[in-house]
């Protein structure tokens, strides 16, 4: 391994041990170019390894190319340690309690102003000087109940979260609240919603699009529209509270079954899918959209079934799809494979032989549709009904990660397709319903008079 | 019964007490005095097809009510490195202030509105960039890199700037000396407000993103003087790449200025250069002023720390008292400042006193529309005898107290009575850190106190750019000639004074230079008919005189054996139908060649014909007189001044003959 201090290696490591001077030392660099002084900083590991990065006293930053230095020399060291400031959260008897889990995905947090670096605020304290309005809808509490980013979230934390949230409900906790990245936040959700059933509270989970680091940042809004939900909500189910326009006012609350991410970057990225959400929230409190949801009850009986079967994929069919891609699956001992087919739910005649081979491995296969919007209707063509044949379960609107969530849930506690195919087709928590809403599909297509209307109107 | 304070009488009175100076009367010796130094932030928009991070279109404006979406956001101050919230950050949280951008497709795509993370930084932008910072004569970056600056009154939907310095130090020659250079910066540009009252600031994001420099100068500059001969210089040079905007809103500057014991102050976006000098002088008065009032506060005041205010709302209709509150008031509030007699009515700029450094903050801060405060000091004060009888008895005020008494929508009292605090503590301390908006007449108004340093931040979403010897070789081999040649050309040429801003300005001088050089004109002619005859007649019109153009003219009047005189006739028709030929300029101006022999022959016709006319007296007139009759001929055939000295010539000889 290459030797690296604070991101710096090769050439620019060559050049800063030349000169004697450290990272965040007060430094006069002359080069070719010019004269400039600052303090080192840090440097991004994956940056090249020719500059040198200097804060200069106005504070901005610039590179300096190590090949045009002549000298540096040391005036100063000026060591930075940055942390959020902690004032103790109040308690304000008549609010709600309410726990913050945390998985490490960073909802509140502040920058290191010199190397750009994110410190998370975790801590009631730090939450708190960070979001102070939160004081004035719940009394907080918060733990740590493990630290991954957003994409390496799996069965293991998926198991821990459905854990502490029964715990947390046994001590009569009134709503619970998981700061989580937003990659893969529906996927925590739906598990959470398989592994957490009969809810007598809301749980809740958020994330922010645009980290809190920077004035427009969505987090703040965010933690006070879950806090409002799961301390004041009456819906007592697993949910995604997030933007529901790109402006800043209102937030949706999803049913974990249902939503998905459906845009890279917007803030208003999660959208109920095949359905309409459960409700809006505003910092004034939580307004129903529908009414078949599953109420707040004051008992602590909730069933946790933390249950996961590693060995589950989807694949996403695409034309000349090749049967060894499911082939492989199989000698890799995968024992679930949920497909996501086109149209109905089709996969074309090449892979045929690898289904069956599949099947008869005992292999669990599952159809779900690339178009996430209606059903897998598998009875309306020769394809559909021949792949049904062989063994394939179509399963219904469920999403394809929804369905892939639920399956390796299924795995987990049982190895017996029947007894699988029994918990798939029964809806838990509305990831298959028995129709769709005229409105559960709505994707405007901008240009159109009436459309353009409405966005010049509403604030999309 | 104690006396009440003549309010005029006391602001002439503190006037004087300053040292006022008018700005005609000040010279170099007043600002010496004042411990007077000026810098500048010159922000000029680069010419490029494309926005800075994004792929949008630049140069395109929109009405401010022509928009295709809106969306709403509130920023939020985040956390300085010391834990604590910058001081103009907490203000615009206290304003609480709900921020609407307008969209219009073709100008803004999702990267304006902060729901997309940035492309990779325009590569020609960076080039401009470059190029301006080699002119300075600057050190260039090895590396650029992206930082944020952060904005909280929402003018940049992200809450940031993104900003990246591309070159440091440097200098430009002045007259009298040399003014060294901070930086030169890149950026993006912000939002132009369309409106802000009470509680709403609307945004249109046409702007929002165009690339464009920021080139500061360390407080060098001793005289109003400077200061605006520094800014000319800046925008001159930047406009000899050729590579700039031009046009209301593409130069702008930022001017900061101190004087001993006062601090720096940020005046903010000046649009033209020639309204400087002024503001400069009226700020380092001001500065003056509340460093006078300073003393007189601390004389009376002994622990200016243990100072407060004293408040109360009023069980008073406001509508009961004759004074144009905003329609939103609720209730009236009255605060009194105690031992501030004579303060109110302060000077601070002309016309203006310390209450209307209140009223400012009360506007900005508390989002409190003018006018917003009945004061003890006022001038009309008598008229609301009745209120300052309840004031005074409610607040139990003694002799040597002030009072103010304003009205708002109950939500903004608290925030309006903790900023009429802060701003009487701030006096004891003299002149706070501010930026200043600019107005027409000279004076400043508060905008927003002044951020601090811990603003800047690494922008997480882009990688360092290297910047390698190479492209600068490039870019340094193609540079346009420099600025001080230029002035000394100009010199040479005996350009008068008069023409240099318009020339340099509009970026004539290689025009200029090519025609001198390939047609052998007189340089003198060349710029004149610039800057005098094309200026003159183009200072109605709004789109630019085809500068280019020039030279095919001159190409087409030596061709045609045409002498350059004709041209000034042709100018006019150019600028009305830009895209005519110049035979059909010709024929329009029912120009004919002559030759030049017949042309001279017939001045002994005209003289002849002039004497006999008894009414032309003089022979001056008489020569002006043969001149007009012969002039549509003989221009672009003869040399004028040729057949001028024939016609005097003639009519000296005839009148000799006569005598
Ligand atoms: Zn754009």
């Amino acid at each position: 391994m290459t030797e690296s201090i604070q991101g710096y290696k090769g050439k620019a490591l060559e050049v800063i041990k030349k000169f004697h001077v450290r990272v965040w030392s007060d430094a006069l660099i002359k080069s070719t170019r010019g004269e400039f002084q600052g303090i080192i900083l840090p440097r991004s590991e994956n940056d090249d390894q020719f500059h040198i990065v200097l804060k200069l006293a106005t504070g901005y930053n610039v590179g300096i190319d190590v090949h045009t230095i002549t000298e540096m020399t040391e005036i100063g060291y000026k060591e930075a340690h940055y942390k959020i400031p902690e004032k103790e959260f109040p308690f304000t008897p008549g609010l709600p309690k309410v726990k913050l889990l945390g998985t490490g995905g960073t909802i509140a947090s502040r920058l290191d102003y010199r190397t750009g670096a994110v410190i998370p605020a975790f801590s009631p304290g730090e939450l708190y000087g960070a979001v102070p309005e939160l004081a004035q809808i719940c009394n907080l509490d918060t733990e740590k109940v493990f630290a991954v980013f957003s994409e390496n979230m799996g069965p293991m934390q998926y198991k821990k979260l459905a854990v502490a949230i029964g715990e947390e409900i046994e001590k009569g906790i009134k709503g619970i609240i998981i700061g989580h990245g937003t990659d893969t936040l529906h996927h925590t959700a739906a598990a959470l919603t398989f592994m957490c059933q009969n809810l007598p509270i809301p749980v809740i989970l958020v994330g922010s699009q645009r980290s809190s680091d920077r004035p427009s940042s969505d987090a703040a809004l965010n933690l006070m529209h879950a806090a409002t939900a799961a301390g004041h909500g009456d819906i007592a189910e697993v949910m995604i509270c997030m933007f529901g326009p790109t402006s800043d006012e209102y937030a949706l609350l999803h049913r974990g079954t249902r939503v998905r991410k459906m845009h890279s970057s917007y803030r208003s990225t999660f959208r109920t899918i095949g359905d309409i959400p459960l409700a809006t929230v505003t910092r004034q409190g939580v307004q129903a959209i529908r009414n078949d949801y599953n109420p707040r009850r004051n008992d602590h009986q909730v069933k946790i079934l933390p249950y996961f079967h590693d060995k589950v994929s989807i694949v996403y069919y695409y034309p000349n799809m090749q049967p060894d891609i499911i082939d492989s699956l199989v000698d890799n001992g995968y024992k679930g494979i949920v497909i996501a087919g086109t149209g109905l739910g089709h996969v074309n005649k090449l892979i045929y032989p690898a289904i069956r081979r599949a099947a008869a491995a005992g292999v669990a296969i599952y159809m779900t549709v690339q178009t996430l919007w209606g059903f897998v209707h598998m009875f309306v063509y020769d394809t559909g009904r021949d792949l049904m044949a062989m063994g394939i379960v179509p399963a219904e609107n469920m999403l394809p990660e929804v369905a892939f969530i639920k399956l390796s849930w299924a795995l987990g506690q049982t190895s017996d397709l029947e007894e699988i195919k029994k918990i798939m087709l029964t809806p838990i928590s509305g990831e298959i319903t028995k129709g769709e809403p005229y409105n559960g599909y709505l994707i405007y297509q901008g240009g159109i008079p009436e459309v353009e209307e409405f966005i010049r109107k509403v604030h999309k | 019964m104690q006396k009440e304070i003549n309010a005029d009488q006391n602001y002439q009175k503190t006037l004087i007490e300053t040292g006022w100076v008018c700005f005609e009367e000040a010279t170099a010796e007043t600002y010496k005095h004042l411990g007077f130094k000026s810098g500048l932030e010159i922000h000029q928009q680069l010419q490029t097809r494309e926005k800075l991070f994004c792929h949008c279109p630049t140069g395109i404006y929109q009405d401010f009510d022509d928009y295709d979406a809106e969306i709403v956001r509130h920023m939020r101050p985040t956390l300085s490195e010391l834990g604590e919230y910058d001081g103009t950050a907490l203000m615009e949280f206290k304003t609480r202030k709900e921020v609407i951008y307008r969209i219009k497709n073709r100008t803004a795509c999702t990267y304006e509105v902060d729901d997309t993370p940035p492309f990779p930084l325009n590569r020609q932008a960076l080039e401009i960039a470059i190029e301006i910072s080699l002119l300075l004569k600057q050190y260039i970056v090895g590396e650029v890199h992206i930082t944020r600056k952060q904005y909280l009154d929402g003018s940049i939907p992200t809450g940031f700037q993104r900003t990246a310095i591309i070159g440091i130090e440097g200098a430009i020659p002045l007259k009298n000396k040399p003014i060294r250079l901070i930086q030169l910066s890149l950026e993006e540009d912000s939002c132009r407000e369309v409106s802000d009252i009470g509680h709403r600031r609307i945004y249109t994001t046409d702007r929002l993103g165009m690339p464009l420099i920021e080139m500061v100068t360390y407080p060098e500059m001793l005289t109003p003087a400077e200061v605006a001969e520094a800014a000319h210089y800046l925008r001159f040079l930047a406009r000899s790449t050729g590579k700039v905007r031009t046009g209301i809103g593409a130069a702008r500057e930022d001017v900061n200025v101190s004087i001993t014991g006062g601090t720096r102050i940020e005046i903010k976006g000046v649009s033209h250069i020639r309204e400087i000098p002024l503001l400069v002088h009226v700020e380092a008065f001001r500065q003056k002023a509340l460093l006078t009032m300073r003393e007189k506060l601390v004389a009376v005041i002994s622990d200016p720390k243990s100072w407060q205010t004293r408040s109360c709302i009023l069980d008073l209709d406001v509508k009961a008292v004759a004074y144009p509150f905003p329609e939103s008031s609720q209730k009236l509030v009255a605060v009194l400042l105690p031992k501030f007699k004579g303060i109110l009515s302060h000077f601070t700029q002309p016309g203006k006193d310390f209450s209307s450094e209140l009223s400012d903050r009360l506007k900005v801060i508390s989002c409190l529309e003018k006018p917003n405060l009945i004061h003890s000091e006022m001038a009309n004060v008598e008229e609301f005898d009745h209120l300052a009888k309840l004031i005074k008895s409610r607040l139990k005020a003694e002799p040597g107290d002030a009072w103010i008494c304003f009205a708002g929508p109950d939500e903004d009292i608290p925030t309006a009575i903790e900023t009429i605090q802060e701003r009487c503590q701030l006096a004891f301390e003299g002149v706070p850190r501010e930026t200043r908006k600019s107005l027409a007449d000279g004076n400043t108004l508060f905008e927003r106190v002044l951020p601090g340093a811990d603003r800047m931040y690494p922008d997480t979403d882009s990688a360092p750019i290297p910047v390698p010897e190479e492209d600068i070789e490039q870019i340094r081999n193609s540079l346009p000639v420099d600025l001080p040649f230029r002035l000394a050309q100009l010199k040479e040429w005996q350009v008068p004074q008069d023409c240099w801003t318009y020339l340099l300005r509009n970026n004539l001088m290689p025009v200029a230079e090519q025609i001198v050089n390939d047609f052998e004109v007189e340089p003198l002619f060349v710029c004149t008919l610039l800057a005098q005859n094309i200026k003159g007649r183009m200072r109605l019109k709004k789109k630019p005189f085809p500068f280019s153009k020039l030279v095919d003219i001159f190409a087409f009047l030596k061709d045609n054996n045409i002498k350059w005189e004709l041209i000034k006739e042709m100018i006019p028709i150019i600028i009305d139908n830009p895209k005519i030929d110049f035979q059909s300029i010709l024929n329009l101006l029912s120009w004919k060649k002559e030759i030049s022999s017949d042309l001279f022959s017939a001045v002994p016709y005209f003289t002849k014909s002039v004497l006999k006319d008894c009414r032309i007296d003089c022979k001056t007139s008489a020569i002006s007189w043969v001149m007009g009759k012969l002039r549509p001929r003989a221009l672009g055939n003869v040399d004028m001044q040729e057949i001028f000295n024939a016609i005097e010539k003639q009519i000296t000889t005839q009148e000799k003959k006569n005598d």
